[in-house]
């Protein structure tokens, strides 16, 4: 059990990319922490960077006090699950779960012993004597978590742990991993480029772009006050409404309507992000002509088009699903409305 | 109608010359040792064990063939091993020209032990005194095959996820560990194809062996067959049927039994 501490880590590749940048991020014993972000923002680099498989440019990577920045991957006492899963073709389940312990030499009846008590934990018996070829991907996916946890480290690393399996199974496998993490209390780094897997599962959430890490913070406030518009672009499964605002004697105002007053000079250019979920169709608010009715199942998304172009979205319950052409109104729920700079920065 | 007849006609008496073109061989092969008056024709041979008699009393056949396993052995073990281990770091190290390495090995491998370098390389084994030295003309042959060798496997190798090697890295295996745990067994259809591949090549190779062991008692089947002849030129056909049929045993059964052990397919260096 451990934490892991990063202190101004950057590990640059051979071609020059940053693939992350002077990172400082403080992970707690016993924390579910996901980090989230497009391809190519460095999530999966990072990661690595913690197991040891890239070397840290420089920076230091600390797991329960000890410094682990140059040591060997396998002495970093970390467990790791690829995103292939990585299951050794030629063995059989036994035996990749077993496979940590034949490493360390353990004797062969220690092997199997806790290779059927892991197994037996997560569901694989019956399967001990298969092939990973003869596996479903779910069953896959729990022969690669058992082999992770079958010696204990002191942190577990997740690489897109979801990924390879269909959308069904996959809310399946998150709720048995989250449930899991909780049982083992295991500090856990995930990787994922899904904002809902991340929201999901983790304690918190880091944001990444670029190398380097946008926001930081529970899901609740990632999901409620991102810190950018980027972060605010990125999260939630119907994109938030970035809508060009200005301010007009002490209020904003977005398509011509004023909404909700600031302590901003006049005249000032903001962008004003809002859910879909934190606005409501009605009588008041923005008024707009509804283009566009998706339907979500519970809810659906409602495109209304303003008199100016501007597009809003707003998810309404499926039994208020106005019709297409309808004059409405959307509303921002009251402390929803989150103001941005022209820099993409939360104001206030 | 009657087009589709003749075509059919036409493709079956097509494919009977083609198959009698390789089967008649074989079937020469399975008689003529066991027939009274072996000739160069094929006929229903007139049973008897004479020839095999005389062909063990033969001074030179079987020892060749003892010769042949040497060279062979030792041939193939030095390829298969050193072109594994070349493969391996070739397919995970990055060089810059790694490619063109590979390629202009291949390419200067048809020279090396091509007729071009037969007479440096008879120089070169002169000063070395390895001149009617099995090993040293079986380091000579596997040298010749290294290249092809370590070309064929490196697509093998580089078909083995990294994932897997860094997943047993973080394990906490050695590169020792990561290299016998899990790229050898994963590598093995190609590494088993490699190892009949490189048998095949020294057991039927005549040249380097021709060159390089002069003395009759150091020469392997392959240079002993052409010397089974009489002084005006005959071919000895006591002792060829018999020594043909022993001398073709050890590559076939090698086949099966790599084949069945490992289940190998034959890739020539393309994947399926």
């Amino acid at each position: 059990m451990a934490g892991i501490e990063l202190t101004g880590l950057s590990t640059v590749y051979p071609n020059g990319v940053r693939a992350v940048d002077s990172l400082d991020v403080s992970i707690k014993d016993g924390e579910f922490f996901a980090l989230l972000g497009p391809s190519g923002c460095g999530k999966t680099t990072l990661l690595r960077t913690i197991a040891g498989l890239e070397p840290a440019t420089s920076g230091t990577v600390s797991i329960g006090a000890r410094d682990v920045t140059r040591v060997e991957p396998g002495q970093r006492r970390v467990a790791m699950v690829f995103q292939d899963y990585a299951l050794f073709p030629h063995m059989s389940v036994a035996e990749n779960i077993a496979y940590p312990l034949r490493v360390r030499r353990a004797p062969r009846p220690r092997q199997r012993e806790v290779a059927a008590r892991t197994a037996a934990d997560l569901g694989l018996d019956g399967l001990l004597e298969r092939r990973p070829g003869q596996l479903s991907g779910g069953q896959q996916q729990r022969v690669a978590l058992a082999r992770a946890i079958a010696v204990s480290a002191d942190v577990l690393l997740l690489d897109e742990p979801l990924s390879n399996l269909d959308a069904r199974l996959r809310l399946e496998a998150r709720t048995f991993l989250k449930r899991l993490q909780r049982e083992l209390g295991l500090t856990t780094v995930f990787v994922t480029h899904d904002q809902a897997e991340a929201l999901a599962l983790a304690d918190r959430i880091a944001v990444m772009e670029a190398g380097r890490i946008r926001q930081l913070g529970s899901p609740r406030e990632i999901f409620q006050r991102p810190g950018s518009t980027f972060v605010a672009n990125f999260i939630g499964s119907t994109p938030m409404n970035l809508l060009p605002g200005a301010v007009r004697s002490g209020a904003v105002e977005v398509a011509g309507t004023s909404l909700t007053e600031v302590d901003l000079p006049d005249g000032t250019e903001v962008v004003v992000g809002i859910r879909p979920e934190y606005l409501t169709l009605g009588e008041e608010g923005i008024p707009g002509t509804v283009s566009i009715v998706e339907n979500l199942g519970i809810t659906s998304l409602v495109t209304l088009e303003c008199a100016d172009g501007t597009l809003i979205g707003v998810t309404v319950q499926e039994h208020a699903e106005p019709r297409i052409g309808a004059q409405v109104s959307a509303a921002p729920q009251p402390g929803r409305l989150l103001l941005y700079g022209q820099d993409g920065v939360l104001l206030g | 109608m009657s087009g589709l007849v003749l075509r059919r006609i036409g493709y079956t008496v097509f494919m009977a010359v083609v198959l009698a073109f390789f089967a008649i061989p074989m079937l020469w092969l399975a008689s003529a040792p066991f027939d009274s008056r072996p000739g160069l024709g094929l006929r229903w041979p007139d049973w008897t064990l004479d020839n095999v008699r005389a062909t063990f009393e033969h001074p030179y056949a079987l020892g060749s063939l003892v010769n042949s396993l040497i060279l062979c052995v030792v041939a193939t073990a030095v390829t298969t091993l050193c072109a594994t281990l070349a493969a391996y770091a070739l397919s995970r190290v990055r060089i810059p020209g790694r490619d063109v390495l590979l390629y202009v090995l291949l390419l200067l491998s048809s020279v090396v032990t091509g007729t071009a370098a037969m007479v440096p390389i008879f120089v070169m084994m002169k000063q070395l005194g390895l001149i009617n030295s099995h090993y040293g003309t079986a380091l000579v042959i596997a040298a010749g095959m290294l290249p092809a060798a370590i070309f064929i496997l490196k697509d093998f190798v580089d078909a083995v996820p990294r994932s897997y090697e860094e997943s047993a890295r973080v394990f906490g295996a050695s590169p020792g560990q990561v290299l016998r745990h899990v790229v050898l067994p994963v590598a093995r259809p190609g590494i088993a194809t490699i190892l009949v591949w490189s048998f095949v090549q020294a057991w039927g190779n005549f040249l380097l062996p021709f060159l390089l062991l002069r003395d009759v008692e150091t020469q392997p089947g392959a240079v002993l067959l052409q010397t089974l002849r009489d002084e005006g030129g005959t071919a000895n056909l006591t002792v060829i049927p018999v020594f043909s049929l022993l001398y073709s045993i050890p590559v076939v059964a090698l086949y099966l039994f790599v084949s069945k052990r490992y289940g190998f397919r034959f890739h020539g260096g393309i994947k399926a």
